[in-house]
């Protein structure tokens, strides 16, 4: 019994299909996060043009080395998971798993670094409250914005890196073929998980840099 | 390319020419964030991060050799996404700040500065 027969689940007929079938569901899952972080991107629109000198202070204090290196953590953790869903394809089960295994440890690099610089905001004062050091008082809609969509969004990164674990696990002790159409799935939602960095990164992290 | 070696190095090809374009926009978009650009500061990183999204989604997310009906759905999340923003922008960009009582509205955008005020 070949690899790609096991790798057939009901009710496809085939592993295109199959795959085909992952890719719509997927896209349908990515298109409500699309709507999801929308609505926090919509209202940081808002605010931010109804108090544009006050969000250009606030996002003058952002510590723009740990978001510059976080995106290039997500910009190459999203290349070798391409690197390993093409390996699958070509059942080079070494090669598929060495790469979930460097997306995993990226994305680790990104929540450590993120956990670094959680670190250095509290140190500053930076979280929204009685003693904030900002001032004009909007400054604190900027940085209560800054801890929303981060957390959100580190908590969207930490579980795909649960999910690519796991995944890789699965693969590893052989409960799915390599070439299994889920490594699709879990792909296209940690690209995703990236998309949403590189529009935080300017919202965020350039924002009164000139 | 027809052999299997040629093959693999054509398939890690794509996606190394991808890392290196999205990690030069990356640059580009830190680099010019210094320049006084006064508003286009933000529309230029805005623009590039567009672009960037544009080639994950293209060529690493592979919307550009997916079926149509995957394409469609990923069309359809920006169209409701844009309908949000559109729909939302119009009404907070249109209000005045003068209230109908002695107390105006609490977000309002001035009409002579185009910023806002409480």
């Amino acid at each position: 019994m070949s690899d790609a027969v096991t790798a057939l689940r009901e009710p496809w007929p085939d592993l295109d299909r199959q795959r085909e079938g992952v890719s719509v569901g997927i896209w349908l899952f990515i298109a409500s996060e699309v709507l999801f972080f929308g609505a926090l991107f919509l209202g940081y629109t808002v605010y931010r043009t109804l108090y544009p000198e006050a969000f250009r202070i606030a996002g003058a204090q952002t510590d723009v080395f740990y978001g510059g290196v976080n995106l290039l953590l997500l910009l190459t953790s999203s290349v070798t998971m391409t690197f390993g869903v093409d390996a699958s394809r070509q059942e080079r089960r070494r090669t598929t798993l060495v790469c979930l295994g460097l997306t995993m440890l990226l994305g680790t690099a990104f929540l450590i670094f993120k956990g670094f610089e959680y670190s250095a905001d509290i140190a500053k004062g930076l979280f929204p409250g009685a003693h904030f050091p900002l001032q004009p008082p909007q400054t604190q809609l900027f940085w209560a914005f800054y801890w929303v969509m981060t957390a959100v969004h580190a908590v969207h990164l930490a579980v795909g890196v649960g999910v690519v674990g796991v995944f890789a696990l699965i693969l590893w002790r052989r409960l799915l073929p390599i070439e299994s159409p889920g490594m699709l799935g879990v792909a296209t939602y940690w690209h995703f998980v990236d998309t949403v960095w590189i529009i935080l990164f300017p919202l965020l992290y350039l924002v009164g840099r000139s | 390319m027809t052999n299997s070696h040629g093959r693999r190095v054509h398939v890690w090809l794509r996606p190394i020419a991808v890392w290196v374009a999205l990690v030069l926009l990356g640059l580009a978009s830190l680099g010019s964030a210094y320049l006084p650009l006064n508003a286009f500061n933000t529309s230029l990183n805005l623009a590039i991060a567009g672009t960037m999204v544009i080639l994950l989604w293209l060529f690493l997310m592979d919307l550009v050799g997916s079926e149509a009906l995957v394409r469609l759905i990923a069309v359809a999340g920006l169209l409701w996404l844009s309908f949000m923003f559109a729909l939302t922008l119009s009404d907070y960009f249109s209000r005045a700040c003068e209230g109908p009582g002695d107390v105006p509205p609490a977000t309002c955008v001035n009409q002579k500065t185009n910023r806002g005020a409480f």
